[in-house]
């Protein structure tokens, strides 16, 4: 784990980059980590995403899978891998300060 | 009198609806078992049909016959559960009320969930082993192909057994060398995941076994269409992958009834699980088992065992007004078949990836994370242990429901979550 300096505060992160707590994020904060990972700037679509990423992390302790995300973002797969490409359960999360989606096992 | 209904009849509900029934006399507690059918799947016998190493009705039994004498077995599709009235709604009209619920309907396979999947092409060069008819179907194809290219892909997670694509690939090697036609066919393994499997330490010997076997890796490949008249695998972010032959996993989701209950599964139809009681969290009277809850572990039969003992042990608890106190680790063990008679053995849990060393202990006799002809016996003999023991609820020998560090080797090098070494 990293402190590492955005937007001009001092945050903790691990060594992919995910805050490690996700109540020091703040929008300015998510506009940097998106510019970081190659998304110039965040449009309402990417926002969408990324609040409800949150908004569900934050009431069920677990980030959405990409599929849960295409079923009910609101923005089907095929435009989230525009929004975000690679990986856009794992970008999404990141740029919403919330922890790396525990993903597949 | 209690009234127990356990939903599926495959390996997680014969098994509770056994280890209950010994736990209550018939006078004590009424148990009910649902399923759709009476056809018992001994489902890692899949592997080998397409392989003309099984037969379909090897591996088939009668879910009945599997029962302990004193246990209902009711054919029917489940239409929904009501769980605010503790009822279980079945399509035959039936109503059964319940005391206790048991969620073990397992998944059910989704390829129409996928662009293209169920088009021009399934089931004549798209093929998926994990059920019955597919794994037939694909026998028939592998016997006829005789070159090209075949790959081998999963369209995402999670599904059942996330071995079992790669025991594929590897028996495929394997298959054609015994051919003489390996040097005619081109073998590419095609994974949403970032490596070769999900956890970092068996991801890499795994990677290199599928490099050492000549079969191509293709990661972070999430399928947004399969092109059946193309013969290619198109990935949301719009790269393409050229098949003659398609062997693929298609999305899992909970049963179709998990879906019509009111309050009972999540999105994908999986039941949101407390992962160490494995009491739902819908209601306190529903308990879920094996593929079809959403607890952070493999999907596997081994899983569905372990759970077993502390299952039965709440479900106890419950009727009586005791507090939980049966805890799953979230132990899994599987074998993991790789060809020319060998098999690698992994064992792990929430916590402990699968690591090197020994298993049940430092003494062995089975190797970890390395391939040994052993490990492929150990996987033969595991058939009649599932019929004989795991199904009637027994416990078996040597092997403890809590995974056990004895005889692993703790890994030195600190290795990241996210399976990149640093």
């Amino acid at each position: 784990m990293t402190m590492t300096e955005i937007a001009g505060v001092a945050v903790e992160r691990d060594a992919e980059g995910f805050l490690v707590y996700p109540e020091d994020w703040n929008r300015v904060l998510a506009e940097d980590i998106a510019r970081e990972n190659g998304i110039p700037e965040l449009t309402p679509r990417h926002w969408q995403v990324v609040e409800f990423m949150r908004e569900r992390y934050l009431e069920t302790g677990t980030a959405p899978s990409i599929r849960s995300l295409g079923k009910e973002s609101g923005v089907p797969i095929k435009e989230l891998y525009q929004l975000f490409p690679k990986g856009p359960a794992k970008l999404a999360a990141k740029i919403g300060g919330i922890p790396k989606p525990r993903g597949c096992i | 009198m209690k009234r127990i209904v356990i939903l599926g009849g495959g390996t997680g509900g014969t098994m509770m609806a056994n280890r209950l029934r010994r736990v209550y006399d018939e006078d004590e507690a009424a148990i009910t078992v649902v399923d759709k059918d009476d056809r018992h799947v001994y489902q890692p016998g899949l592997l080998f049909v397409p392989f003309g190493l099984a037969s379909a009705d090897e591996i088939v039994r009668p879910r009945r016959r599997q029962l302990r004498s004193g246990i209902d077995f009711h054919v029917s599709e489940i239409d929904h559960v009501a769980l605010a009235k503790d009822q279980v709604h079945l399509v035959d009209g039936s109503t059964l009320p319940y005391d206790v619920l048991i969620v073990a309907t397992g998944v059910t396979l989704r390829p129409e969930e996928t662009e293209g999947l169920t088009g021009p092409g399934w089931r004549e060069r798209m093929f998926t082993f994990y059920d019955v008819p597919g794994a037939e179907q694909l026998a028939r194809a592998l016997d006829a192909f005789d070159g090209g290219r075949l790959v081998v892909n999963l369209i995402d997670m999670p599904i059942k057994c996330p071995v079992a694509p790669l025991e594929f690939a590897f028996l495929a090697d394997w298959y054609f060398a015994e051919r003489g036609i390996r040097d005619r066919v081109e073998l590419t393994y095609v994974t949403p995941l970032d490596g070769a499997f999900t956890k970092p330490i068996a991801s890499e010997r795994l990677a290199g076994l599928l490099a050492e076997k000549g079969v191509e890796l293709v990661t972070e490949f999430a399928v947004g269409e399969a092109d059946g008249e193309g013969g290619r695998l198109v990935s949301w972010d719009e790269r393409e992958v050229p098949f003659d032959l398609l062997v693929t996993v298609p999305l899992h989701e909970g049963a179709p009834y998990v879906g019509r209950s009111e309050g009972l599964g999540d999105e994908l139809a999986f039941v949101p699980t407390e992962p160490h009681t494995l009491q739902s969290l819908a209601r306190p009277n529903v308990f879920a088992l094996g593929d079809a809850t959403n607890v952070p572990i493999s999907k596997a039969g081994s899983v569905t065992h372990f759970e077993g003992e502390a299952l039965t042990e709440n479900v106890r608890r419950f009727l009586s007004g005791e507090a939980l106190e049966g805890s799953y680790d979230g132990h899994a063990n599987c074998f993991i078949e790789t060809g020319f008679g060998k098999a690698l053995l992994i064992d792990f849990n929430y916590d402990t990836e699968p690591l090197p060393g020994r298993f049940p202990n430092a003494v062995g006799p089975l190797p970890l994370l390395r391939e040994s002809r052993l490990n492929h016996l150990g996987k033969l003999m595991f058939q009649w242990l599932y019929w004989h023991a795991l199904l009637p609820g027994r416990d078996i020998p040597g092997i403890s429901p809590s995974m056990e560090m004895s005889g692993k080797e703790r890994q030195l090098e600190h290795v990241s979550e996210g399976g990149e070494r640093r």
